[in-house]
């Protein structure tokens, strides 16, 4: 079984946020950086699918839609793997409180709904440690999809699932690929003791009682 | 150069076309290493897939020409795949090692994409179309180099296993004095990577280059423990080792 960070010896914490589209996860962890930021903490905020390089192909791929489910896992392990070692380690090694939007459980869900053998993912990044806090933020589908739907002006051909061919109606795609990512989350909620959110309600309620499980879980004046 | 009595020549012509005969390759079952491609039918690959493995100077790209111009001559399709050839990832992954700004594995999973996506992309439908693949290095050198940099057996094995299992796998061993002098034959420096300088096993370019290639053949060799190809000693000349392939392909492409 791999280690959280804490248990292999890290000076600092990682606390990822997973969920499907649509699920309010991003707001919260920004919220959750901008009050430990102004309590004068060491914090670091990190996205999923952010580093340059990586981006380029990605993106070539997708538009090109040369993505197979193959090489849509590698392609995003190595974009993983590039912020793993070059930003996410390094930070914890000085002792930093690194928040992660998305983190492996992301790759999980969608590679494994894509068809991809589920102990062949986990072993492609079984050289990540795991989070000391995994918030899951658990909402309805029809909450999460009807917030995606609302917010974007267009859905994107990968983020609605559209390779997998659902559905031909990009919105009917949508809906079933995320009701799928909801089930694959929900199996790995046990597994990996994923604290959840109830994020049907409003964003106040959310923040708070995630403000309360960070402090409860982590001792936080470490990081000052 | 004395003319031809030109009873000769038209008995020549004549014996050269005498037998156009193709031999059809036999059809072999297909597998993968482990989880393979998702959805991929292993029945429908009715063609070989040929691998030629060894470093830079081992005299690989001579041998592959060879192989395919014979191989063409007698009647077979062909498709020719490489490292570093994809068209997803090989513009990012020459940009990457220009600046030497990956950590490692970030680098071995570049790799691993772009062999992934030429597989999937390029070997499995050649292969279904009934073409003689021939791959200028495969999974083994990816991993050797990993290995050679501390990698983990186990990941790297789970890794690969997507990889189809080869119809033949040809290694050319060349020594590291060997591989320097022909390397040198042909360019006058020595290459970054294929010296393993990222390793710093030592700062003289040419020390590194020797170490760094002796480090590989080990690594081939326990690889070969565990894939079970075929080494061939490639210090000698290009004829004795074409022959020696071209016979061994033979028994390949018509064994049941």
């Amino acid at each position: 079984m791999i280690k959280t960070f804490g248990e292999q010896g890290f000076p600092g914490r990682l606390i990822a946020v997973e969920g499907v589209d649509g699920s309010g996860k991003s707001t919260q962890i920004y919220l959750l950086k901008r009050w430990l930021e102004i309590q004068g903490c060491k914090v670091h905020l990190s996205d999923w699918s952010s580093s340059q390089l990586v981006k380029n192909a990605t993106s070539k791929g997708k538009k090109r839609t040369l993505l197979t489910p193959t090489t849509f896992s590698l392609i995003h392990a190595t974009d993983f793997a590039d912020r793993y070692e070059r930003q996410v380690v390094p930070l914890l090694r000085a002792g930093y409180l690194v928040l992660c939007d998305r983190y492996i459980f992301t790759a999980y869900a969608r590679d494994v709904v894509r068809g991809c053998p589920p102990d062949w993912v986990r072993g492609l990044y079984s050289f990540a440690a795991l989070p000391d806090l995994t918030f899951f933020f658990k909402a309805r589908l029809e909450t999460s999809v009807n917030r995606t739907l609302a917010n974007r002006p267009s859905l994107k051909y990968f983020e609605a699932g559209m390779d997998m061919n659902l559905s031909t109606d990009i919105e009917e795609s949508f809906r079933i690929y995320q009701g799928r990512l909801l089930e694959q989350y929900l199996a790995m909620t046990m597994e990996f003791g994923f604290t959840e959110i109830p994020a049907d309600q409003s964003v106040e309620p959310q923040q708070a009682l995630m403000r309360r499980l960070v402090t409860d879980k982590i001792s936080l004046k470490k990081f000052i | 150069m004395a003319a031809q009595e030109p009873s000769t020549r038209k008995k020549k012509s004549r014996e050269r076309f005498a037998h156009p005969e193709v031999a059809i390759p036999t059809a072999t079952r297909k597998s993968f290493y482990g989880h393979g491609i998702p959805g991929v039918k292993l029945e429908e690959l009715a063609g070989k897939l040929i691998v030629i493995e060894g470093a830079d100077g081992s005299g690989r790209s001579t041998q592959i020409n060879r192989l395919v111009k014979w191989l063409e001559a007698t009647g077979h399709a062909t498709v020719q795949v490489g490292l570093k050839r994809s068209t997803l990832v090989s513009e990012e992954l020459a940009a990457a090692q220009e600046g030497n700004i990956l950590s490692r594995t970030t680098l071995s999973l570049f790799y691993a994409t772009d062999f992934a996506d030429q597989l999937v992309n390029v070997i499995i439908p050649s292969l279904r179309a009934g073409f003689i693949v021939i791959a200028d290095r495969y999974i083994y050198t990816l991993m050797a180099r990993d290995l050679a940099r501390g990698a983990d057996m186990d990941w790297l094995r789970n890794l690969y296993d997507i990889a189809l299992v080869p119809d033949a796998v040809i290694y050319l061993k060349v020594s590291p004095q060997t591989l320097v002098q022909r390397n040198f034959a042909k360019n006058p420096e020595l290459d970054y990577w294929e010296s393993g300088m990222d390793l710093g096993l030592s700062r003289d370019m040419f020390d590194s280059f020797l170490r760094y290639q002796s480090i590989l053949i080990d690594q081939f060799r326990d690889l070969q423990k565990v894939y079970n190809f075929r080494i061939v000693n490639a210090d000698r000349p290009v004829e004795p080792i074409q022959n020696m392939l071209r016979k061994w392909i033979d028994t390949v492409l018509t064994r049941g």
